[in-house]
């Protein structure tokens, strides 16, 4: 090769080099690499006291004046949100802005908590992963299945859980994978889930299949390929399951949950927020309240009610 | 080698005195190359110095660079990145034997005259303009669901074997349009020759004009296949877990992009070498044909060298 | 007319509004040499090319072997296979050794074994001088070189007729004489030709007839010594004048 090129080749790996080894050096920790099956405490990182004047309405900074912003993703699914046949545009599937569904009768009460009427809601589509990365947010608050992990932890405010979630397993019901029992019933089989998503996580650090896990821009493409017998189950949290074997895939069952871990350790869904959000104290302080009082086991118990019908997974 | 100054004729300006010899001092081409190879080296040093000055110094940089730059975790992830490209490396390879087969075929049917063949002009056509307006995307949806689910016996639901499919459907397209306009190259006269020598329409192609077309068309098909080595990422939508999803799986845990310069590093590694061996085909190439021929400008790599 | 291996009748061919032939009548018996002198223009290529049904005509008749080849549904592949052409440009095919593109033809049309047409060609070769260049590919040999191979590879055909299209127009002087002493071989062998021409001392000692063509019909026909010594028709008189005065008859 012509010395030329191998000395203006050598210049640009030097300068690359130059500027990844720096940013070993400097400062600011790195992310972890895997994410630990639960580990960290769940308690959100603000401290601020909810003081009733730190939360009264007007002294909360809002993204529009007036208004509570609710980011969640699209389409919205049920029962998290009311399955609609003409859901307001753009919205698919359900509807958030009809105030149904379990996380939308959720939204609508932390509202008020928060002193916010019905009309003084506004949604806005926030695609999944958006919403805990790291930068600044369109929404004050996003409320979409979101798990809590110690990593999301790091770049967003995450609330108080509101729902505790235990993964489970679809399938179709005639193959051979909706008799699995237990977790080692199920290693053989081929797994599919939604790319960044807890369900994937329990694919590869619950199940540990010794085959390779397939992996979806969304839940609407694993089921497509779990409809055409591309790969053997999904995994998806249980009221998604519901839905999914109700109405997007019929032929299919849940065959099984995971069982979760007691205490703090337990998956459960956050209300996620910017950073250092003034308001998390706030939403915290509106959850803590509703589950005290029990409006929150109602709506749990008015959208929610089956979930304890699908057999739980041994070891 | 020099001018001796002779005696000069006296003319209108009078007398004119015999001088010194004129020794005319030239640079051997060694000396040239030299030259060029400092001066190269200092204004190298000075453009990418400037730009990396500028870009290390700009108020955002260290955020930027832990965000995209991150050594450990760059060292963690590469392995893993590395190991998934392997599938694509299988996809790219199978599909440009099948493009480049396909595309020749769809080229030749569209060059043969005759009213016979007018229904295979006809799809080759069409062919050629449906596939290259439909996204791939779009193609492999429907191939990568859509087929396995009609349930037709026989019909494979493998995601490798649609992706294979898609691939090779997309890129014939635009593969039959650099043949074509290759085959168009070809100085008729060459048909000409070949035609009068009894070869038939397809024999003349065959033997004659598809062969010269092809060695011409080297660079821009190169260029669509390292296209194609990029494209390889639509069978991630069908769920296969390849180089750009196992760079996003680690970029959703980590909400950090290092993941993906780990990808763009394994494409270099893979792209440089070709980019250069196919300058190299395309000089020697040009080098036969045109063996001594008067040209303009400077010769030898990247401009440098004699003049 | 029996014996005509090229009989030409009522020949027109226009390009566009251009009429390059006008009603050519012309006749070729075997073994014999015709050479078509005329200026630039004057149709002589084109009356070529339109023998090997290269270029398709507008009216007329062109029979080889009595046979019509204008007529509709002929096999043309089949009719230039014993029409030889041997062009100005040479024409060799770049990406093959001269021994690859002598046999080509024989090979995929006559459909001989490649064994056997290696050894006719290199016989062709043998007897032109250019068996030691047989492997060598066309970019490496000299003009005339390659024009040598060029009639190598329309010899290798077996045709009955061939055709050389001014074929030391493109050449260097010294290297002209090596591709004439080619023609007069060919000629002396008794292969039948028809040969377009600038080399005006070279029409007069080898054709039998030498035909002077001018804006795009025949105006005069005869032996070479009549035409060159005592041309009837005053624009042949004139376009030989021409020559005389530039030097080169």
């Amino acid at each position: 090769m012509h010395t030329t090129t191998r000395l203006g080749g050598l210049a640009l790996i030097a300068i690359l080099a130059a500027a990844c080894t720096s940013a070993g050096a400097t400062a600011s920790p790195s992310a972890p690499s895997e994410p630990p099956a639960s580990d960290a405490p769940s308690a959100p990182a603000s401290e601020a006291p909810a003081t009733p004047e730190a939360c009264a309405r007007e002294s909360l900074p809002l993204v529009t004046p007036d208004t509570l912003t609710i980011g969640t993703d699209n389409p919205a699914f049920p029962p998290y949100f009311e399955f609609s046949d003409s859901p307001t545009p753009p919205w698919e599937l359900g509807d958030p802005t009809s105030g149904g569904g379990f996380e939308g009768a959720f939204a609508y009460a932390l509202a008020e908590e928060l002193g916010f009427s019905p009309e003084e809601v506004a949604w806005t589509v926030v695609p999944f992963n958006n919403a805990f990365a790291p930068g600044p947010k369109e929404f004050d608050i996003d409320i979409n299945q979101v798990s809590y992990t110690p990593e999301r932890a790091e770049n967003v405010d995450m609330s108080e859980g509101y729902y505790f979630v235990n993964q489970s397993v679809v399938a179709a019901a005639d193959s051979p994978v909706a008799s699995a029992t237990s977790i080692a019933d199920l290693k053989e089989y081929r797994f599919g889930a939604q790319v960044g998503t807890t369900s994937y996580d329990t694919i590869q650090n619950v199940i540990a299949p010794t085959t390779e896990t397939s992996v979806y821009d969304t839940n609407d493409d694993a089921i497509e390929a779990l409809k055409v017998g591309q790969i053997d189950a999904i995994v998806v949290d249980l009221p998604t399951a519901f839905f999914i074997t109700a109405v997007q895939f019929e032929e299919g069952t849940i065959v099984g949950q995971f069982e979760s871990p007691e205490g703090a350790d337990a998956e459960h869904f956050s209300v996620v927020l910017a950073k250092d959000s003034p308001l998390t104290p706030c939403v915290d302080a509106a959850i803590t309240a509703m589950a005290s009082d029990g409006r929150l086991e109602a709506i749990t118990q008015e959208w929610l009610s089956d979930r304890a019908d699908a057999p739980v997974f041994q070891p | 080698m020099g001018l001796s100054g002779g005696s000069r004729d006296a003319g209108a300006l009078g007398p004119v005195e015999p001088r010194e010899p004129l020794v005319v001092r030239r640079r051997g081409p060694r000396e040239e190359l030299a030259r060029s190879i400092t001066i190269a080296i200092v204004s190298s040093v000075v453009v990418f110095g400037g730009l990396g000055w500028i870009v290390v110094n700009s108020p955002g940089w260290s955020a930027v660079q832990d965000g995209f730059l991150d050594g450990p975790l760059f060292a963690r992830t590469l392995p893993d990145v590395v190991g998934a490209f392997r599938v694509n490396v299988q996809l790219f390879l199978i599909a440009e034997v099948l493009i480049l087969a396909f595309g020749l075929v769809l080229a030749m049917l569209r060059s043969l005259p005759g009213p016979a063949l007018f229904p295979f002009r006809f799809m080759a056509t069409i062919y050629v303009d449906v596939f290259r307006a439909i996204p791939g995307l779009v193609i492999i949806f429907a191939l990568g669901f859509g087929a396995p689910g009609l349930g037709i016996p026989g019909l494979p639901i493998d995601r490798f074997f649609w992706a294979i499919v898609t691939l090779t459907l997309v890129y014939s397209a635009y593969v039959s349009e650099v043949f074509r306009a290759g085959i168009e190259s070809i100085h008729p006269s060459q048909e000409a020759a070949a035609r009068s020598l009894g070869l038939s329409r397809f024999q003349a192609l065959r033997y004659v004009i598809v062969p010269q077309a092809t060695r011409r068309v080297i660079p821009p098909l190169l260029n669509d296949f390292i296209g194609l080595q990029k494209d390889t990422v639509l069978v991630s939508f069908i769920g296969v877990v390849e180089i750009f999803r196992t760079a996003q799986i680690r970029q959703a845990a980590t909400f950090n992009y290092t993941p993906y310069v780990a990808v763009a590093l394994v494409f270099l590694v893979l792209t440089l070498p070709l980019s250069r061996f196919t300058d190299w085909l395309v000089a020697r190439e040009r080098d036969r044909r045109y063996a001594g021929a008067v040209r303009a400008g400077p010769r030898g790599r990247f401009g440098l060298g004699s003049r | 007319m029996t014996d005509s291996v090229v009989r030409i009748e009522g020949l027109h061919k226009s390009f566009g509004r251009n009429d390059v032939l006008v009603g050519i009548d012309l006749a070729v018996e075997r073994h014999e040499v015709v050479c078509l002198i005329g200026a630039s223009g004057s149709g002589k290529s084109t009356l070529l090319r339109c023998i090997n049904l290269l270029e398709p005509i507008d009216a007329g008749r062109i029979f080889i072997e009595a046979e019509e080849i204008t007529a509709q549904g002929v096999d043309v592949d089949r009719i230039r296979r014993r029409i030889g052409i041997v062009f100005q440009a040479f024409n060799l095919f770049p990406h093959m050794s001269v021994l690859d593109n002598v046999t080509l033809a024989p090979r995929k049309v006559l459909k001989r074994s490649r064994a056997d047409a290696d050894r006719a060609a290199t016989e062709l070769l043998e007897r032109f001088g250019l068996a030691d260049k047989r492997l060598d590919y066309p970019d490496r040999l000299s003009g005339g070189q390659q024009q040598r191979v060029a009639i190598v590879r329309a010899l290798a055909m077996e045709p009955d007729l061939l055709l050389l299209d001014e074929v030391t127009s493109a050449l260097d002087p010294e290297l002209v004489a090596e591709v004439l002493n080619v023609v007069r071989e060919l000629a002396a062998g008794g292969m039948t030709m028809i040969i377009a021409t600038h080399e005006m001392g070279f029409a007069r000692d080898i054709a039998h007839r030498v035909c002077f063509l001018d804006g795009g019909r025949i105006i005069e026909e005869g032996r070479p010594a009549e035409i060159f010594r005592a041309p009837r028709e005053p624009r042949t008189r004139q376009f030989l004048q021409r020559i005389i005065d530039a030097g080169r008859l």
